[in-house]
């Protein structure tokens, strides 16, 4: 009985934060902007940084630069100002960059980001969220091999890419963990850690053993203020969802087309519906 | 030469009828089959699912034109369908969306069954083709989902493919020659595709057939549970019955009107349904190398894989010998044939042992496909007097209301990751669930029954 009401206990918790959990993030995300994906301009502005700033590492390979007429910008426009790793504009955004190359210089193969506002949404949040999220969430780490760390995506292989117009900052990340003996795999208390970034990278590190064993392990990130960017904290933020609004049209270019034609699909079957309705009505008048 | 034929019609339609009996057809199986005339909501599944097999063969056609079958250009070439083939989207959503509504319209269309008694004799084939066509949809589902070959895709396969290793003796030779290779790789896909695009629908559509041959050489049930050709008039034509054509026709119109309302929604608005359709993690090209940290099945798998997964030695050991004790006992007590207790001791002797014996692992495969497998036994352990739910006592909606909450349940913990909570609720919901059928001989046979009238129940619209 006792198992039965610690179980419905645990179950009350993990569906009133199930969200949380599903995604098992230990940083919160925050909301992209989602007028920004019928934003013409910030669409458009979001495809030239992606073409400047990602697509040197990253692939998009199932995207083709001619289909940038779907965000207003003619052939032209493309060959002039955007494209830079292809030929044609009838050919996909691949990059140069070798598999090998790329693995050992950062650790891990940069993903293809064709899809990967879709592959990167969560109970916690869209795709979009979360790439809106990371790209902001970078700080100076001197313990990484390229000086940066993400709150969001810890020890990522990625550094960070807009470090001139976003500034340079520290975090904190407080921590409460159980302790296990190495000997024998047993639980022999807690201990809360303080885990400090300054704005150059230094790392310092507090900790203390908790009394009593009455504790949850937990992790929370704090990010301090950046610091020396170009842009402000607001600018910065402007352009990183223009940037988050085209990765997120180009994982799904269809989308607007598609929502926009829903309305017409369901308009009709309305319509439709009613005449099926009153057309089952006329039959069926006669069945007594 | 044989004697010519005599044919009401006449012009081309005679000329057929001379040859074919395309008016005969015409007449046995719509114009003057006739149905009872007091179908509900429910009955409108069984002519969705017809539609949605339909929509799920054209635009499968479709697919399968530009989609490659290839470990390398899967995953690349569903996304040259969904952005270069003209409306390569709206044909692929309506495939990944119809997926998930072909279960959704089946379950409701089983459930259906299950509330009129429509398994009852003389409709058990009916309901046995209906079995295999539900097996078939799974086989035709699971082996479907690995080809856009995301990580879920692979490792769903890999896992689900992997459960066959458990098998004593010649488990893992047999997986192996299931995938084609020591893991899922291109052999596999390549088999899944033959698979999922002609054997597998070769079968459903034969099982289709055989189920509607069926139903109509009986004639429908209906929500009362009695018979309409009972009550006959005086041209032979039942007086509850009503031609299918027109009137269940229009009828079905409607119900397609409302279902393409939900269907359209889904498809323009959310065609990933929130994670549950298209799994986001299928955004990821496969990689062998990569386990991704939570591995489901897609939403209409997770009850069955609830069940696998309860299936611990914990839950054989403490749970499952003393319910089959109990079961065992209940049957010595009470059946009547010596047969049947026979049977009861030696396959509960056999299990226990077995559970000892054998890894729990291959108890778990075993009970996931016992929980699919007991629903043949359907049309001989329901005792019931009453067919249809309206003339059965009041405690019986009730066990059919606690037996989808523990559907709805296994479902939800299916998605989740493993945690004590939920192999803690998946293994009550596992118990639950096959004491529902194994005790259905008892409980459908207890408490009053109303009385089931001599004629439908219906009202004039």
């Amino acid at each position: 009985m006792k198992n039965l009401v610690k179980h419905l206990a645990a179950l009350v918790s993990a569906l009133s934060i199930g969200s949380a959990f599903a995604a098992g993030a230990a940083y919160p995300l925050d909301h992209f902007p989602t007028e920004k994906l019928t934003q013409q301009a910030a669409l458009q502005n979001g495809a030239k940084l992606f073409v400047n700033y990602c697509l040197n590492c990253h692939g998009a390979a199932l995207m083709r630069y001619n289909r940038l007429q779907d965000i207003g910008l003619t052939d032209e426009q493309v060959k002039r100002s955007l494209l830079f790793t292809a030929e044609k504009v009838g050919e996909p955004m691949k990059v140069a960059i070798r598999a090998a190359d790329a693995k050992e210089w950062f650790g891990a193969l940069p993903p293809d980001l064709s899809v990967i506002a879709r592959a990167r949404s969560s109970g916690a949040g869209s795709g979009a969220d979360w790439l809106y999220t990371y790209l902001r969430s970078y700080f100076r780490d001197s313990t990484r091999p390229h000086g940066w760390n993400n709150v969001l995506f810890e020890n990522v292989g990625m550094p960070h890419v807009f470090w001139e117009q976003q500034g340079s900052r520290g975090a904190t990340l407080e921590e409460v963990r159980e302790v296990v003996d190495e000997q024998t795999g047993k639980a022999t208390g807690f201990v809360k850690s303080v885990v400090t970034f300054d704005a150059n990278g230094v790392r310092s590190e507090k900790s203390e053993k908790l009394d009593g064993r009455n504790h949850h392990a937990s992790r929370h990130w704090t990010l301090s203020a950046p610091a020396g960017g170009n842009m402000s904290q607001a600018q910065y933020d402007e352009t990183v969802a223009d940037l988050v609004a085209y990765i997120t049209y180009m994982s799904d270019p269809t989308a607007q087309t598609r929502t926009r034609l829903g309305v017409w699909v369901m308009l009709f079957l309305g319509v439709f519906t009613v005449i099926a309705w009153y057309l089952n009505r006329e039959y069926w008048k006669d069945v007594k | 030469m044989a004697q010519e034929k005599t044919v009401e019609t006449t012009g081309l339609l005679g000329w057929i009828d001379h040859r074919f009996p395309l008016t005969k057809l015409w007449k046995e199986h719509l114009s003057e089959y006739y149905a009872p005339k007091n179908f509900n909501f429910w009955y409108f599944f069984g002519s969705l699912a017809m539609l949605v097999l339909v929509l799920q063969i054209a635009t499968g056609i479709v697919l399968t034109m530009h989609y490659k079958p290839d470990a390398a250009q899967a995953f690349a070439s569903v996304e040259y369908i969904m952005r270069d083939v003209p409306w390569g989207w709206l044909i692929r959503y309506m495939h990944s969306t119809g997926a998930s509504a072909f279960f959704v319209v089946v379950y409701l269309h089983m459930f259906r069954g299950l509330l009129y008694g429509s398994y009852r004799k003389p409709r058990e084939l009916i309901w046995i083709f209906g079995c295999m066509i539900f097996l078939a949809l799974m086989a035709e589902a699971f082996m479907g989902y690995l080809l856009p070959w995301g990580q879920m895709s692979y490792w769903g396969a890999q896992v689900i493919v992997n459960l066959f290793s458990a098998i004593p003796f010649i488990g893992p030779e047999l997986s192996i020659w299931i995938r084609g290779d020591y893991v899922v790789g291109d052999a596999t896909l390549n088999r899944f595709f033959s698979f999922h695009v002609i054997a597998v629908p070769l079968v459903l559509l034969g099982l289709v057939v055989a189920h509607i041959i069926a139903l109509h050489e009986v004639g429908s049930n209906n929500p009362d549970g009695i018979e309409i050709k009972a009550k006959k008039g005086a041209d032979g034509i039942p007086l509850d019955g009503i031609p299918f054509h027109p009137y269940y026709t229009v009828h079905d119109i409607l119900g397609v009107a409302v279902f393409l309302m939900a269907f359209s929604a889904i498809l323009f608005f959310a065609p990933e349904f929130g994670g549950y359709f298209l799994e986001y993690n299928n955004f990821i090209p496969a990689d062998p190398l990569v386990t991704p940290p939570h591995i489901a099945p897609v939403w209409y798998f997770t009850p069955f894989y609830s069940i696998l997964r309860a299936t611990t030695e914990d839950f054989l050991m403490w749970w499952m010998i003393p319910f089959l004790i109990a079961f065992t006992l209940l049957v010595l007590v009470s059946a009547r044939s010596g047969l049947s207790k026979a049977i009861a001791v030696a396959v509960s002797a056999v299990l226990i042992v077995g559970f000892f014996v054998i890894d729990a692992k291959f108890w778990g495969v075993v009970a996931m496909g016992a929980s699919v497998m007991i629903l043949f036994a359907l049309p001989w352990i329901d005792q019931s007097p009453a067919r249809s739910i309206r003339y059965r006592p009041a405690f019986h909606r009730w066990l059919y209301g606690i037996f989808v909450v523990v559907f709805f349940v296994l479902g939800y913990f299916g998605t989740l990751s493993p945690s004590p909570t939920n192999e803690f609720f998946s293994k009550i919901g596992t118990l639950i669930y096959f004491a529902f059928f194994l005790l259905m001989p008892w409980w459908s046979t207890m408490g009053r029954f109303k009385p089931v009238p001599d004629r439908v129940t219906f009202a004039a619209h």
